[in-house]
């Protein structure tokens, strides 16, 4: 769980409450919300799953339980440059993981965390739809392809 | 007998046929012919519209003739014609493998456990006959939870998820879900906090269905045993209504066997210097809520619009965290009687006190509870004065019968015994408190003669009794109709408490009680393992435990009316309120981070 302290302010607030009247602040739509909530913070801070708890009249165990379920939510901010090393099937045979593990050395993180200055978290991902470029790697929006293990510090150069 | 519309499936079970209703399940139309597949997961409380059948377990799978895979019976339909197995070579091979996988993740404590004896998991074990465990693998390890009430010990968990229907389905707290995934998956609070940074309740109705050892009540026997061994202390014990009617199923006596008798013998053969009654303090009780639902009502009559009905009562203290947490802006709706227990160690430790002249410090009071919630009650720093509280120890019934098997006490044959006096003296209307619907019955019998001045013929309110989940009932009060609601299970109460904030109530008294039944089924009681007829058996006992008092009119007790005249003067005077009267607390942003 996150220990990491998350204000909501008031425009946040108000922004999320509209997504869960969006749903008409059905229960059913639990999932919905918190995707959506995902795409405007990054993450599910606890403050987060409060709040749309309390909107759409369900229990904040039940929505934590949601969000643990699911490997897409995640409780940890993503850094300002997301990076996700595919771990797809052609990636994987061509050498991703490698490629990940060369993220991991360098950067001192394991998958789902973030870089203490908060610029970079390490995700992985299953297929972007680039095989023939595998093994891929995107950081933020960007593609890269055909990357090699020394080739990372090339990538997180672009980000200096 | 058989509804003429009903439609009819015919199927045979282990060879034998039976004729169900369509849309039963392959393990109801087993147990009709006396076939009694094990279970596990599945929890079915009928007349208490409890039902818990997640097909998780999978322990009770069957075989069914042309069907690939073995059927889980609690949640498969019949189909006309069916042909099931429930004993084959694949069926007993499955069942075991199941159980010993399930056992492959759960500690070896069975000696050291605080359900051995009364867990699903380990009967179930010796039912099928496990000797040895073939797999070898991981265990799931979690730190041990402990609340004022509640233990949680995970790694005994079989993810039944039984006290999850009973915490959000049943109760609507909301405090328990199963959270993460896989071999990580567990029943947890929100971000897997304690249980007391989250909307729990108390209530323990999550203790009452675990099969396993994975939640259970805090144990307080020691200290108790530690103060009676202690010269310098008095030591006093009161019981609640619902424990002489539960008590002897320990003992193996037949459910709803009244041991009243027996359980004050001994109690005084544990120690203890008085052995006194908590249906004293609900008389108490019924003489302060009632002064102060007669006060709103008449105030509501002469058409003062500032007067808050209906009046909820307040003796139930899971009920009162549960308004706490989710009906804050309603905190002057509910009577500010405390409850019996906390009245009693109020008068207790002043009134008696001074009596056998022993100092507030010197005198230790120990409740007798069917409940959990009524420990993290004692505990409340509202009811303690300089740090020492009113009520010093509270222990379940459970927790009772363990300490009288310790002390070589032979129960069943112990002689009947009376309660001391001042504080072991009650009418009937004591008694009905450990019922749903009790604690209102008792208020109407005296508001309603304290109102007209007249005698009451009957004082049995029938229309007030039973087990549905929210009942209505209206008393002529000499030519006043008064409109009374009652719910048990706190789901039903948020019903009844949804009315009320919206304005829409049309009752003049609500009586509350979170557990299913009342203090009967409460979660200190002996495990009824799901089984409403244990339930019904205690409420009866109940009425006639009432029947039988020579009073049965809480105003009528001569010691209560002693206690007035000697020290309280008179219902809602400065003393009672500062005794026996109490505040509530906003607990809405009680929980989780801060």
């Amino acid at each position: 769980m996150s220990h990491i302290k998350f204000k909501l302010n008031p425009e946040q607030l108000e922004e999320l409450k509209s997504v869960c009247k969006s749903f008409r602040n059905e229960k059913s739509e639990l999932i919905n919300v918190l995707h959506k909530a995902q795409g405007i913070f990054g993450y599910l801070p606890a403050e987060v799953q409060e709040v749309i708890a309390k909107e759409l009249n369900t229990s904040v165990a039940q929505v934590y339980g949601v969000v643990t379920f699911y490997s897409f939510f995640s409780m940890l901010p993503k850094g300002q440059h997301p990076i996700s090393i595919c771990m797809g099937t052609a990636c994987y045979v061509r050498g991703g993981e490698k490629v990940l593990d060369e993220f991991k050395r360098i950067l001192n993180l394991q998958v789902g965390e973030t870089t203490p200055d908060g610029k970079f978290s390490l995700g992985c991902l299953r297929c972007v739809g680039a095989c023939g470029l595998a093994p891929v790697v995107m950081v933020g929006e960007k593609v890269y392809g055909r990357v090699a293990p020394d080739g990372v510090r090339e990538i997180l150069k672009d980000y200096e | 007998m058989r509804n003429q519309r009903m439609e009819l499936v015919n199927i045979t079970i282990d060879g034998k046929t039976v004729e169900v209703e369509k849309g039963s399940t392959i393990l109801e139309a087993a147990k009709l012919i006396g076939v009694d597949v094990p279970t596990l997961c599945y929890m079915n409380m009928g007349d208490m519209h409890i039902e818990h059948k997640p097909g998780g377990c999978r322990i009770c799978v069957v075989e069914v003739e042309g069907r690939r895979n073995l059927a889980p019976s609690c949640v498969t339909p019949v189909t006309p014609g069916m042909k099931v197995n429930t004993h084959s070579i694949r069926v007993l091979n499955a069942r075991r493998t199941v159980l010993e996988l399930m056992l492959s993740d759960h500690p070896f404590d069975c000696l050291i456990c605080a359900k051995s004896g009364n867990c699903d998991l380990q009967s179930l074990a010796q039912r099928l006959g496990i000797r040895e465990i073939p797999y070898q693998g991981e265990h799931s390890t979690y730190r041990i939870d402990t609340s004022p009430s509640i233990i949680r010990e995970m790694d005994k968990c079989i993810m039944c998820r039984r006290c999850e229907t009973m915490c959000n389905e049943v109760q609507t707290v909301g405090a328990l879900s199963a959270v993460n995934r896989g071999f990580d998956a567990v029943v947890a609070p929100a971000f897997e906090m304690n249980l007391d940074h989250s909307p729990c309740t108390y209530c323990g109705q999550c203790i009452s269905v675990c099969p396993t050892g994975a939640l259970t009540e805090v144990d307080h026997t020691r200290q108790v045993i530690n103060a009676l061994a202690d010269p310098t202390k008095t030591v006093i014990v009161q019981t609640a209504p619902a424990v002489r009617v539960a008590l002897g199923e320990e003992f193996g006596m037949e459910p709803g066997t009244i041991v009243t008798g027996k359980m004050a013998a001994a109690l005084r053969k544990l120690g203890f210097n008085y052995v006194f009654d908590t249906d004293f303090a609900a008389d108490l009780t019924i003489m302060e809520e009632g002064a102060e639902l007669l006060g709103r009502l008449n105030g509501f009559l002469a058409g003062d619009k500032s007067v808050r009905l209906p009046i909820l009562t307040s003796c139930c203290p899971a009920w009162v965290k549960f308004f706490e947490h989710n009906f804050s802006d309603l905190l002057d709706v509910p009577s500010t009687a405390r409850s019996p227990q906390q009245m009693f160690g109020a008068i207790a430790k002043t009134y008696f006190a001074d009596k056998i002249k022993v100092k507030r410090e010197d005198l230790v009071v120990v409740s007798i509870m069917p409940c959990v919630a009524k420990k993290y009650e004692c505990s409340r720093d509202e009811f303690a004065v300089d740090g020492n509280p009113d009520v010093d120890f509270s222990l379940s019934t459970r927790e009772l019968a363990q300490f009288i098997k310790q002390a070589n006490i032979d129960f069943n044959s112990l002689g009947d015994e009376d309660f001391d006096r001042p504080l072991g003296e009650s009418t009937g209307a004591g008694v009905i408190f450990g019922t749903t619907g009790g604690v209102i019955e008792a208020a109407v019998r005296t508001a309603y003669e304290l109102q007209t001045g007249k005698t009451l013929d009957k004082v049995d309110f029938q229309q007030i009794r039973g087990l549905e989940n929210v009942r209505y009932a209206s008393v002529d009060v000499d030519g006043f109709e008064l409109k009374i609601g009652i719910a048990h299970g706190l789901g039903n109460a948020r019903k009844l408490l949804e009315d009320v904030r919206a304005g829409k109530s049309e009752f003049h008294a609500i009586e509350i009680m979170a557990c299913p039944g009342g203090c009967i089924g409460g979660g200190g009681q002996p495990y009824h393992h799901g089984d409403v007829s244990i339930l019904k058996a205690r409420a009866k006992a109940i009425y006639r435990e009432d029947a039988g008092k020579s009073i049965r009119k809480s105003h009528e007790n001569p010691y209560i009316i002693q206690l007035y005249n000697e020290f309280l003067g008179k219902p809602l005077s400065d003393k009672s309120h500062h005794l026996l009267h109490t505040h509530y607390f906003d607990r809405q942003d009680d929980v989780f981070v801060d």
